[in-house]
């Protein structure tokens, strides 16, 4: 059975599904930006990529 | 910090109100949050380093909304006396548009994730000292300092005060002068900013037994005490401007609000109950309006200094 709301019932459980669905929107992105800020401050980061890195090698004198 | 909200909500008839997300929001105390978004961002802005602007804007989210946690918190367990209270009747908890159970729900939900994403986005010392200041407004000021010492708005004006010192430490991850310093200034601001408000509510919280100085001590005790603090209180701000968050800019608006706001206070001392009856406590209500604007005028002059380039206006 469904419930028989009123209109401003109705009105007022969607404003607040709503302002939930925001909230929550804007602090999954605030994650994934500070994520992305704390990443960057750590640095360049390399990843063993099965590829020989002439950077990584010893350095060999003569 | 003033939680004076005169706005206007439908009270409840029966137990079917439907809460709206702005009625959730009000558990929040909106007014409180913006000072203390802004005494926490000149703490940010006056520290010796910064943020990245992501990382600032985070901490300053969730600053604000540990503060609001502690203001659910606090409608949670002081609804039988806000109920009483003309000044506080409409709150959503009292009102009944928000059950005292979902309060504490939202109270403590987002308290504890505030401080875990303030310890993620900055240090452990700011969260801590942001679970700090939630427990001593929530469970020491409200829970027992409230009803039980008219000294409850000294000691509790410490919740009030952490804002700034939490912006600092978010920054540089320790306490220092200059943070206590901050703390300071609101610290010794709320009591007479307090019992203003206390002054010209008459009886609200006779009505509502909480034991504030003007219904344990008297109103000539008070308006004393409005007088004593307000002197400490000027010492303290000018005095700040000769340290490393003052400066030239700094000391000239603390001594012109200072000249104003002792002037209010030697006003509110002179007058008796005959008086302020005769004007509706104009005075009283003056200087409460006044002491808004003195914390926003004495954190804008910190901010300022803190920003502008050194030189003839920055720092000495």
């Amino acid at each position: 059975m469904f419930e028989n709301v009123t209109s401003g019932v109705h009105d007022k459980r969607q404003s607040r599904n709503v302002g939930v669905a925001v909230c929550l929107s804007a602090f999954i992105v605030l994650l994934f930006v500070l994520t992305a800020v704390k990443i960057q401050q750590l640095g360049a980061v390399e990843g063993f990529d099965h590829a020989p890195r002439p950077a990584l090698a010893e350095r060999v004198d003569g | 910090m003033s939680d004076a909200s005169l706005d206007i909500a439908p009270r409840s008839t029966s137990g079917d109100y439907e809460p709206s997300f702005g009625d959730y929001f009000a558990l929040l105390k909106p007014r409180v949050m913006s000072l203390v978004v802004f005494t926490a961002l000149v703490g940010l802005l006056a520290a010796p380093a910064s943020l990245h602007p992501v990382e600032a804007f985070a901490a300053l989210l969730f600053i604000a909304i540990g503060a609001g946690a502690s203001g659910a918190l606090n409608m949670w367990w002081d609804a039988d006396i806000d109920a009483v209270m003309k000044r506080t009747a409409k709150r959503p908890v009292p009102s009944g548009r928000v059950s005292a159970t979902d309060a504490l729900y939202v109270g403590v939900a987002l308290s504890l994730l505030s401080v875990m994403m303030l310890w993620l986005t900055t240090n452990a010392l700011a969260a801590g000292l942001l679970a700090f200041t939630i427990f001593f407004y929530a469970v020491i000021y409200s829970m027992w300092l409230k009803r039980s010492t008219p000294q409850n708005i000294v000691i509790g004006g410490a919740a009030g005060a952490f804002p700034p010192m939490i912006g600092w430490v978010a920054v540089t991850g320790s306490v220092s002068v200059e943070a206590v310093l901050m703390f300071a200034l609101i610290f010794m601001w709320t009591p007479p900013h307090f019992w203003a408000l206390a002054l010209f509510m008459r009886s609200d919280y006779d009505d509502a037994g909480v034991p504030m100085l003007t219904v344990t001590h008297g109103r000539r005790a008070t308006r004393n005490h409005i007088l004593g603090y307000t002197i400490a209180l000027a010492a303290l701000a000018v005095g700040a401007a000769f340290t490393s968050i003052g400066g030239p800019l700094y000391l000239a608006v603390a001594v012109i609000a200072n000249a104003i706001f002792l002037r209010d206070a030697v006003r509110i001392w002179r007058r008796d109950e005959t008086d302020a009856e005769a004007d509706n406590f104009r005075v009283e209500k003056a200087f409460f309006k006044f002491s808004l604007l003195y914390l926003f005028l004495h954190f804008g002059a910190i901010w300022v200094e803190a920003v502008l380039p050194a030189g003839a206006w920055s720092g000495w």
